[in-house]
């Protein structure tokens, strides 16, 4: 087991009866790990095993360094020592106590280093509920002031286990745009729990999928996400990065500069943006010439660089932008009847970009699908 | 009402005092064990604690007196260490209310801790509250109607027992004539008038706790 200062490495063998948890990995102490997998596949237990919530049968875990927990050896930090912050899919606020004393809370426990309190109660805009009690809030506003008392205690590491699942839709899309402000602006590591696909996609920088309690497929998200090799990983999803460079007022369309290659979506971000570009594999078709006189906007040249025939009437192609990739889901047919191969150049049509930037306050509309048809 | 029935009436709030105050502490650390452990003790200690419940006080009496007693387990070693006898005194009085007022101090704590269940203290954990922490700084609070209900209902219970304060303490001025054992003695000198005033007196101060106790209940409800 590494000890490195940047790593989070956990090992964990547990056994519930039914429910079994076996995992082994190395994470990094940095960015959004998301863990992500159907509900039962023991991404709670892992974030409780993390915490000293739950004690595994055996089990090391060792953060940034500092060795919390080794069954080998009898080592096993309580609870309370365990520098966590743990967000919970409600938000567990103390019903008896004002939301400032909620917040207090666990900053008066935190030993020796303290978080700048205005700084966090700003970021997620609790200012203004400060003096109220927790039975007065709304389930969004709750949820954010137990999202500030994780954070004010001053952790080594969020935990967060499906912080947005009690929340219906409208209320879930408000709260998003401060998960990506934390991400921006905090150093802290975290491992967020979710089912969800889009949530997963939006937040997090590196990606476990966890399924039957083990771990499926681990590392970098767009990495993960473009593995269609793996048969546990089925995104059907595919993440570029790149840059605004210009904006045209006149069709409200941004340029981004991706690493090889550039894509133009509809909105306006502010020169320099760095944006997160979600691009669903059912929305890019392929090429052999480069298309003219076509409604699609953005059509890029790639290498097919693998191709995956699915047991139906599906095939995945993974294409090369650059050092990227970008997943298309065509048919078997059309497969065969363009002769793609692997290594070939060709040319693939984007239909439709969902913009998921990193800069806040977003003007709501950031966080919707850009078509850009 | 005469000045002799004051001396009973003191030492009745005392004993229900005093009771109370020791069930607390007997009786907060048994219902939380109680509430959270999947032991297989649990069944039996359960049953153990509701004993008083259903047993008629006699009966419960009987066995005090013969553990207090100077012959049986505690009441002899009691006598060894201080020289004087357990059976008979307001110290016995004491141990026998706080056995028989038990099951109203723990059950009403259980629920209130069962009913608490586990998730705020997990948060309190998680944010650095060592066990005893979280517990006086989010169950207790969180359990405040158990804690009413448990104070009155123990002191409430202690104050109107009889049978049991009869065949432990008997009646002794000033040591173990506790109040409802004064009304007897007023009925059974045929003093009614006596026995009248004392048995409002008592009947006043059980509804006026009760009273306070659904009011209170309903102001930590809100």
């Amino acid at each position: 087991m590494t000890t490195r200062p940047d790593t989070l490495s956990l090992s964990y063998a547990l056994d519930h009866g039914q429910f079994r948890l076996e995992l082994d990995a190395e994470l990094p102490m940095r960015g959004i790990t998301g863990v992500f997998g159907e509900s039962g596949a023991g991404k709670t237990s892992l974030l409780r095993c993390v915490a000293g919530l739950e004690r595994p049968a055996t089990g090391r875990l060792a953060v940034a360094g500092e060795i919390w927990e080794d069954t080998a050896s009898g080592t096993c930090l309580p609870v309370h020592q365990r520098q966590v912050g743990y967000v919970f899919q409600e938000p567990r606020l103390f019903p008896h106590i004002s939301v400032r004393r909620n917040l207090d809370y666990g900053r008066r426990r935190a030993d020796g280093e303290s978080v700048d309190f205005d700084h966090v109660v700003g970021l997620l805009g609790i200012g203004g509920l400060l003096e109220r009690m927790p039975g007065a809030l709304s389930g969004g506003e709750a949820q954010r002031v137990a999202i500030a008392r994780a954070l004010l205690r001053a952790p080594k590491l969020l935990l967060m286990d499906e912080p947005l699942a009690s929340l219906d839709e409208r209320r879930k899309q408000a709260l998003l745009p401060y998960f990506d402000r934390l991400h921006a602006e905090l150093d802290i590591p975290v491992l967020y729990v979710s089912h969800s696909l889009d949530e997963v996609c939006r937040l997090c920088d590196t990606l476990v999928v966890l399924d039957g309690g083990s771990i499926r497929a681990t590392g970098p998200i767009e990495t993960v996400l473009t593995d269609i090799d793996n048969p546990a990983v089925d995104a059907g999803m595919s993440i570029l990065h790149g840059t605004v460079t210009a904006y045209d007022r006149h069709y409200d369309l941004s340029t981004v500069e991706l690493s090889a290659g550039r894509i133009r979506v509809s909105g306006s971000y502010g020169i320099n943006t760095r944006l997160r570009l979600l691009i669903r594999s059912a929305d890019v078709s392929v090429c052999r010439e480069q298309p003219s006189q076509t409604s699609i906007l953005n059509i890029l040249p790639v290498r097919i660089d693998a191709i995956v025939e699915g047991e139906a009437s599906t095939a995945q192609l993974r294409l090369a932008v650059g050092p990227d990739y970008l997943i298309a889901a065509i048919t078997r047919r059309s497969c065969a009847e363009l002769k793609l191969g692997v290594g070939e150049r060709i040319y693939a049509q984007i239909k439709s970009v969902a913009v998921r930037g990193a800069a806040f306050p977003p003007d709501l509309s950031m966080c919707g699908d850009t078509n850009t048809k | 009402m005469t000045a002799a029935a004051w001396g009973p009436l003191w030492l009745t709030l005392e004993l229900a005092a005093i009771t109370t105050l020791l069930l607390m502490l007997i009786a907060t650390p048994l219902a939380w064990w109680l509430a959270n452990t999947q032991s297989s003790a649990k069944s039996a200690a359960q049953a153990i604690v509701a004993l008083p419940i259903v047993l008629p006080p006699t009966v419960m009496g009987f066995y005090l007196l013969i553990l207090l007693g100077p012959a049986g387990g505690i009441g002899r070693w009691w006598v060894e260490i201080t020289g004087e006898a357990l059976t008979f005194s307001f110290l016995g009085l004491v141990i026998a209310s706080c056995v028989y007022s038990l099951p109203f101090a723990v059950q009403p704590l259980q629920a209130a801790f069962e009913s608490l269940g586990r998730r705020e203290i997990e948060a309190a954990r998680t944010l650095g509250a060592t066990r005893l922490d979280a517990f006086f700084s989010v169950a207790a609070p969180m359990s405040r109607h158990g804690f009413v209900n448990a104070i009155v209902l123990s002191f409430a219970h202690t104050l109107g027992e009889f049978g049991v304060v009869l065949m432990v303490g008997g009646n002794i001025p000033g040591e173990t004539r506790v109040i409802s054992i004064a009304i007897y003695d007023q009925v059974e000198s045929l003093d009614y008038a006596a026995a009248h005033a004392t048995s409002a007196l008592l009947l006043v101060i059980a509804f006026v706790m009760l009273l306070a106790m659904y009011v209170l209940n309903r102001r930590l409800a809100k």
